[in-house]
Parts: C-alpha cells; sequence; structure tokens
C-alpha cells in the first residue's frame, strides 16, 4: 500500500522551475530515499509532501489526503524534521517535548524517546547550549513525538561526526522497524546505500532514476572497477580493446578499469598473455557514489 | 486548549521563557517605574508648575511612564522575538504540526502585552506611595485609553516585524520607532508643557493621542473622542498593514 503518492510535480520560484515534474510512490513501512546534488530540488519536493510548500501543478497525497488542503490531518500522521529550524534559545529539551506532545492527539511517550536518542542527560539543557549533534537528535525526537505513520528527514546527518552519523543510521532502522515510512532526503551516497529499499534520484528538478541502491549501481556503465599497478607497460590498444569497457585511467603507473565482469576476465587473460605482474590487483563493485555520478554527470 | 490562534501550552512556555529573561522584565516591567523615581527624586519636579496647569511634573510623568511601558513592549521586545522565530525557522517548524504557528504570535502578543500592561499599576503605586501623585479621577477612561494605546503598540510592533526580515533589522527598526513614540508620549517633554501647535501635531500620533486621553482620565473627565478616535484608527490601520505585509517564513 502506497503512503506517499507524488505526481508530475511542479514549483518554480521567480520564473525558475525548481521542480519540474516530479513523481514517485513511497510504500508503508519502506526506507525511501532522495538524493542529488545540491539545488536538485530535493527539499521543494518534501516540502511540498509536509504542505509548507504549496505546489504550481501536480497531485500530492499523504495516506490520501492532500497536505495543503487537509493540512492539519496530514500534520498528524506525517512527522517532519527540516534541514535548518532552531527552537525557542530558552526551550529546555524537557519543555521542547512535553510542549510538542501537547500539539498531538495521541503523542508517543518522551520519555523513552528522549532515552533513546540519548538526550535524557540534557533534558534540562537550554536548547541555545545544544551542540550540532544534540540539537539534530532532538528534531527528530520532535518529528516520533506526534507518533506518526511516516517521518520526512531532511539532510538528517549533516553536520554530524561519523560516529554520530552511524548511530543516527542505526536509529532510522529502529524506526522502520517500529513500522513507521521514512522519507529520507540526503546526498550522502553511503547513507542511501546503506539505509534505503529504494531510491530516488533527482537533478535538475527532475526524476533522473529511480530503483534500489543496487539496481542503480547495476545500471550504471562501470559496475565493477579493476586497478592494478602493472609490471611492464600495457598496450593501450589492448585495454581499449578489452570487452565491455567502460572506462580506462593511468595515474602514477597505476591503471584504473571500470566495465563488468567480462572486462575482469579479459584483463586477466591480457595480462598472463603478456607476462605482466598485476602488482597490488584490486577488484571492487561500483559504488553508489558511481552511480550517481554517472546519473547526474551528464548534465553537471 | 487549542484554537488555530491560541494554544494554552504555547502561551504558557512563552510566559515561562518571557521570565527567564531578565531584559524583557527589566524595560517593560521596571524600567518605567525606575525612571519615575528617579526624576521623581529631583526636588524641583515636585513643585507646582504653571506651564503644566499647576501640576507637578511628577504628576505629568506618571501617565508618561505608563506609556513607555506599553511603547518598549511593543516596539521593542515583540518585533524582535517575532522576527527571530520567523528568521531561524521557528514558525516553519510549528507548521509542521497540528498547532497553526499562529498561536506562537498570539502568546507572544499576549506575553509581551501583558508585561507592558503589569508595569501600568507597578507605576502606578510608585507614583501615590513615593509622590503622592493621585490615581486616576476616571479609571474607566483610564482603562480604555490604556487599552486601545496597548492594542495600538502591539500593531505597531507587529508591522515593525512584518517589514524586518533578520533580528538585527527589526532591532534597528524598532529602536528607531522607539523614539518617536518616546518623544510624542511626552518622555522629554510632557504634552501639556508642549507649545500648541507641537501639542496639537503630535495629537495626531497614537502615542501622542494616548497621551492627552490618559491625562484627560487622569485628571477625572471622560477621555475626548477625538484622542480615542485617533488612536483607535491607528490601532486599525496598522492591524491591517500587518496583517497584510507578515510574512510566515
Amino acid at each position: 500500500m502506497s503512503v506517499i503518492d507524488v505526481t508530475d510535480l511542479r514549483k518554480s520560484y521567480g520564473g525558475r522551475a525548481a521542480v519540474d515534474g516530479v513523481s514517485f510512490t513511497v510504500e508503508e513501512g519502506e526506507i525511501f530515499g532522495i538524493l542529488g546534488p545540491n539545488g536538485a530540488g530535493k527539499t521543494t519536493t518534501v516540502e511540498c509532501v509536509e504542505g509548507l510548500r504549496v505546489p504550481d501543478a501536480g497531485r500530492v497525497r499523504v495516506t490520501g489526503l492532500d497536505p495543503v488542503a487537509d493540512h492539519r490531518e496530514v500534520t498528524r500522521v506525517l512527522g517532519a524534521q527540516l534541514q535548518r529550524s532552531e527552537l525557542q534559545p530558552g526551550l529546555t529539551v524537557r519543555e521542547a517535548l512535553e510542549l510538542y506532545a501537547s500539539f498531538y492527539p495521541h503523542p508517543a511517550d518522551w520519555r523513552p524517546l528522549a532515552e533513546r536518542l540519548g538526550l535524557a542527560p540534557k533534558l534540562t539543557t537550554r536548547f541555545a547550549t545544544l551542540s550540532g549533534g544534540q540539537r539534530q537528535r532532538l528534531f527528530i525526537a520532535l518529528a516520533l513525538i506526534g507518533d506518526p505513520r511516516i517521518v520526512v528527514l531532511d539532510e538528517l546527518t549533516t553536520g554530524l561526526d561519523p560516529r554520530a552519523r552511524r548511530d543516527t543510521w542505526e536509529l532510522i532502522e529502529d524506526i522502520r522497524a517500529g513500522g513507521v515510512t521514512v522519507l529520507l532526503v540526503t546526498h550522502f551516497m553511503e547513507e542511501a546505500q546503506r539505509l534505503c529499499d529504494r531510491v530516488a534520484v533527482i537533478d535538475q528538478g527532475r526524476v533522473a532514476a529511480l530503483d534500489t541502491p543496487a539496481g542503480l549501481i547495476r545500471r550504471s556503465a562501470g559496475a565493477t572497477v579493476i586497478s592494478f599497478t602493472p609490471s611492464a607497460p600495457l598496450d593501450d590498444h589492448d585495454l581499449t580493446a578489452l570487452p565491455e569497457l567502460a572506462s580506462v585511467r593511468h595515474k602514477d603507473g597505476r591503471v584504473t578499469l571500470s566495465g563488468t565482469d567480462a572486462t575482469v576476465d579479459a584483463v586477466l587473460t591480457l595480462l598472463a598473455r603478456s607476462r605482466v605482474t598485476a602488482h597490488h590487483l584490486r577488484v571492487t563493485d561500483a559504488t553508489l557514489d558511481d552511480a550517481f555520478l554517472d546519473l547526474t554527470e551528464a548534465t553537471a | 486548549m487549542s484554537t488555530d490562534v491560541l494554544d494554552t501550552a504555547v502561551l504558557r512556555t512563552e510566559i515561562r521563557l518571557f521570565r527567564r529573561e531578565p531584559g524583557g522584565i527589566f524595560w517593560i516591567l521596571l524600567f518605567p517605574t525606575l525612571l519615575l523615581v528617579i526624576l521623581g527624586s529631583i526636588p524641583a519636579f515636585r513643585e507646582p508648575e504653571p506651564s503644566l496647569g499647576g501640576l507637578r511634573p511628577v504628576d505629568a510623568y506618571v501617565p508618561v511612564a505608563v506609556l513607555l511601558g506599553l511603547i518598549v513592549g511593543g516596539l521593542q521586545a515583540m518585533p524582535v522575538t517575532l522576527t527571530g522565530y520567523r528568521e531561524t525557522g521557528i514558525l516553519r517548524r510549528m507548521s509542521t504540526t497540528p498547532v497553526r504557528p499562529a498561536a506562537l504570535l498570539t502568546a507572544q502578543m499576549l506575553v509581551s502585552g501583558g508585561a507592558a500592561l503589569l508595569s501600568a499599576p507597578v507605576t502606578l503605586a510608585a507614583g501615590r506611595l513615593a509622590f503622592d501623585v493621585t490615581l486616576p479621577r476616571q479609571p474607566f477612561g483610564y482603562l480604555l485609553a490604556l487599552l486601545l494605546a496597548l492594542l495600538g503598540s502591539l500593531a505597531l510592533g507587529a508591522v515593525l516585524s512584518a517589514l524586518s526580515r533578520t533580528t538585527k533589522t527589526a532591532t534597528a527598526v524598532g529602536s528607531a520607532a522607539l523614539f518617536p513614540a518616546m518623544f510624542c508620549a511626552g518622555v522629554w517633554l510632557p504634552v501639556e508643557a508642549m507649545p500648541d501647535v507641537l501639542a496639537g501635531i503630535v495629537g495626531w500620533t497614537p502615542f501622542g493621542a494616548a497621551a492627552q486621553a490618559l491625562n484627560e482620565a487622569a485628571a477625572g473627565d471622560w477621555p475626548g473622542g477625538l484622542h480615542l478616535g485617533v488612536l483607535a484608527a491607528w490601532t486599525l490601520l496598522l492591524t491591517a498593514a500587518a496583517a497584510r505585509w507578515f510574512r510566515w517564513e
């Protein structure tokens, strides 16, 4: 069952199209990622889902409701963490949790929530003196305090250290395990690859691709990367003649090829035939990073 | 309780936050009384003055100090807070909850307005106890003029907040508006002591009209229809302007 339906969404600012015909569907219980370069229209898209912006054209539905016309009903099923927002500087963590809990008809209990997010020791700390990571965790707590069916998390781990980022990822997996659908906006490929069931890559206001992270990687031209330092120089003609080759690079005596499994087989045969030893041979699968660059480089 | 524009939990929170800010409490609640006490301690301020129609300057300064509390609350404290709430995304964050961000504006106005209103009895009591200033002889007229002046001050503050994109601008614009407002209210020269032409011009401004209405009620008359009318017209005009120009983000 789908909980978010976006069909041909369009939104312009001052004549420039920020979102130019975006469509996607988020299924109940999945972690759906929206990936894209800065200024691609990711935030505008989710702001239309949250009902913070009125689309110029297209249709947005959240559990069948219109986020603009049925705004209050939507806020009860959808919790949001915004990319940039603050709270009153003098408000303590506990007061913020209690205040926001009071806004909802059936709020979650804020105590276990604070505990799970590591905010328990900070309950009497004022917002102004919280660190970036603590603020971020407080906003996650506020997104969850209404016991929503869907949470929208926009650039959740930006500004967090690697440790805090990993903790946050575990938390998101916990949230989903609790039955909440997650719409995640990110520009970290590692984050999308680790967490998302499906990813929409948005570029210049359009959906450039929509697939599972593994599917996106398979689709990209150079899904496998082979690199080595040859004991003797190889003939460039032999290299470029390799089957299903996507790219060749030489740097400081090291050769890096991208292609498929067939390319790997052929390069090993070539090396044996030429009696060349491949030092420090590495064969790796391409990451979502590579797939992303592939998808967006035509326009970059 | 929660409606579109009023939420009691938000209001309670804003009251609590206001009480944590010593600056707001001092400037709105204590500063006007302090000014009255300082001026009243000057012996010359306790001598009857012919230019004030036989009143002592300290008598004339009680309504001025009462207005000062309203001006500081409406023009200095509130616009900066409201603009900050918009600038830092607090209003936006609230838009994603079932409570409308308008509830935060209402709460802020009630807190600033409530504090400003509270400073009036403090000032009146200080005047009565320290300098034997008679309490307003027409209390209902005084209260009416006070409430209208409060609404006008809050509406002007809301306009300033609507026109300021950043808290820096709001602070600057608020201070810039503060001095003419204080002048019209009679902080430097009570309206009764102003030359007739000047008093006539000042009477068309919100705080000048408020000062004259308060003086009339203090002396025991019902405030003049012209002064109350000028004040009410300003309040309506400014409220409409604030509603027209206020941006939620």
